[in-house]
């Protein structure tokens, strides 16, 4: 009698997930554009719910959140706009946390070009320096403290070519029209190997650190999906995952 | 009131604009007599394709443009064999992309004025013993003034309302590629509301302006007797 209760319930449980499924509309820093569709996949798997994701620059994100965008979470690739967002109210108050830590590389589609040290910006060989507009994009301001460090922002300030987010910056890139980007670290691994081309991991001490939070907004509030994603980005499988694309968590 | 920046870029806009009209003008002309008098089966398809830009979002433009004028592209090589590098973040990559956008804008109007007018005050001129070019220029131009002002008008204002393209090849170097529809954009986004309204303004300003004189012009044309 108790094992045919708890196989019913077992049944009820599952269809009600199906019955249930919500949408979350979500808010994605766009450096996290592949790991989040992984992450999707495994929240319809186990959960059923669905996210549609908006993809672009933090500081883009934010503005819009600001000027009342229709979205449930929010991934940020910084930790100030979720605070701001909880201080304003426009957040549920404590529930920003990490879910990332960003890596910076410069990376170029070829595959001879960039070295192990990243000598090659001293050089004259390239003509095109793609890097993410730094009043939007946490990774610009990255790679914006990165050429400060080397002394290089005055030499190369012809050179550089300003993307809206750190996506453009790769697309830049990657179809050669820049021969050298600073971009994520997540969009050039893939299971945890180069795609293509060369990079230097832009070592630590020459920007500060990349914390990434997300944050439940008030729209989410109430939203099964945003809830149930806020509670699977603190797994530890999906951190597992996480760290596969090149973050730290 | 306007920062240095909004300066830089506004003059950039004007500059980006006048050169695509002046361009448009000269390659724009021959193509709109061409459309305008040939009875062959490519003038369909011709037409079809000058029109593309009108309803093509920008995004497909600028997507094929970065692809097209980048390194590995067609139009990348050519312009690397000619030593001119690559188009894109350019100045002259933006003009070349203007003249596209803004192709059908110019060549549409004077398309038409070349058509209203029909071939019979070509044929008296010739007649008279004017040469073509003669006649082209002494009487097929003179008449058809209001389109070639409407044609350089329509394009010079559609170019600097140009957006979508210039985000996609632009890469946003100011004094070279970042125009003004691009710098009220950067503002808005980086929240900086009060400088996107000042420009916005002045963008709101100068296009309504445009398009006075424009209706100004045709409508008192239109009241002249005899034209």
């Amino acid at each position: 009698m108790k094992a045919g209760a708890r196989v019913v319930l077992v049944c009820l449980l599952a269809t009600s997930a199906r019955v249930l499924a919500a949408q979350a509309q979500i808010a994605v820093a766009a450096n996290f554009a592949e790991p989040i569709k992984a992450v999707a996949a495994v929240l319809q798997k186990t959960t059923g719910h669905t996210l549609a994701i908006t993809l672009g620059a933090t500081g883009k994100l934010y503005a819009q959140i600001r000027n009342s965008a229709p979205f449930d979470v929010f991934l940020a690739a910084n930790i100030t706009a979720p605070a701001a967002l909880e201080k304003d109210g426009l957040a549920k108050t404590g529930s920003s946390f990490t879910y990332a830590r960003g890596k910076l590389v410069l990376w170029s589609a070829d595959a001879a070009r960039v070295d192990a040290k990243g000598n090659v910006l001293r050089g004259n060989s390239f003509r095109k320096l793609a890097y993410a507009n730094p009043k939007t994009a946490p990774y610009g301001e990255a790679a914006v403290q990165t050429l400060d460090k080397l002394g290089l922002t005055h030499a190369l300030s012809a050179k550089l070519v300003q993307a809206e987010s750190i996506g453009q910056a790769y697309n830049f890139v990657h179809t050669g029209n820049a021969e050298l980007g600073f971009v994520a670290l997540s969009q050039v691994l893939a299971g945890g190997q180069l795609k293509s081309g060369s990079m230097w991991a832009v070592p630590q001490a020459l920007y500060s650190p990349i914390r990434q939070n997300a944050v439940l907004l008030k729209r989410g509030n109430d939203n099964p999906a945003a809830l149930a994603l806020i509670k699977l980005l603190q797994s530890p499988d999906i951190k597992d995952m996480i760290r596969s694309y090149g973050y730290d968590i | 009131m306007l920062t240095e920046s909004d300066l830089q870029a506004l003059g950039l806009t004007l500059q980006v604009a006048a050169l695509t009209t002046l361009i448009l003008l000269l390659l724009g002309t021959p193509l709109a007599w061409w459309l305008a008098r040939t009875r062959s089966w490519v003038k369909r398809p011709l037409a079809a394709l000058v029109a593309l830009p009108i309803v093509l979002p920008p995004s497909v433009l600028g997507f094929y443009l970065l692809v097209l004028m980048g390194p590995h592209g067609t139009l990348g090589h050519w312009t690397q064999a000619m030593g001119l590098g690559v188009l894109p973040f350019t100045f002259a990559g933006l003009v070349v992309a203007s003249c596209l956008y803004s192709l059908p804008f110019m060549v549409q109007p004077i398309q038409n004025a070349f058509e209203t007018m029909g071939a019979r005050p070509l044929e008296v001129a010739a007649s008279l013993r004017a040469s073509k070019l003669d006649a082209f220029f002494s009487v097929a131009v003179p008449l058809c003034k209001p389109g070639f002002f409407t044609g350089a008008v329509m394009c010079f204002a559609h170019t600097v309302g140009e957006f979508g393209v210039v985000l996609m090849v632009g890469g946003n170097i100011p004094g070279v590629t970042r125009v003004v529809s691009v710098q009220i954009y950067d503002h808005v986004e980086a929240l900086e509301y009060a400088d996107a309204h000042r420009l916005a303004a002045v963008m709101l300003g100068f296009s309504f302006l445009v398009l006075l004189a424009l209706y100004t012009y045709n409508g008192a044309r239109r009241r002249e007797p005899g034209v």
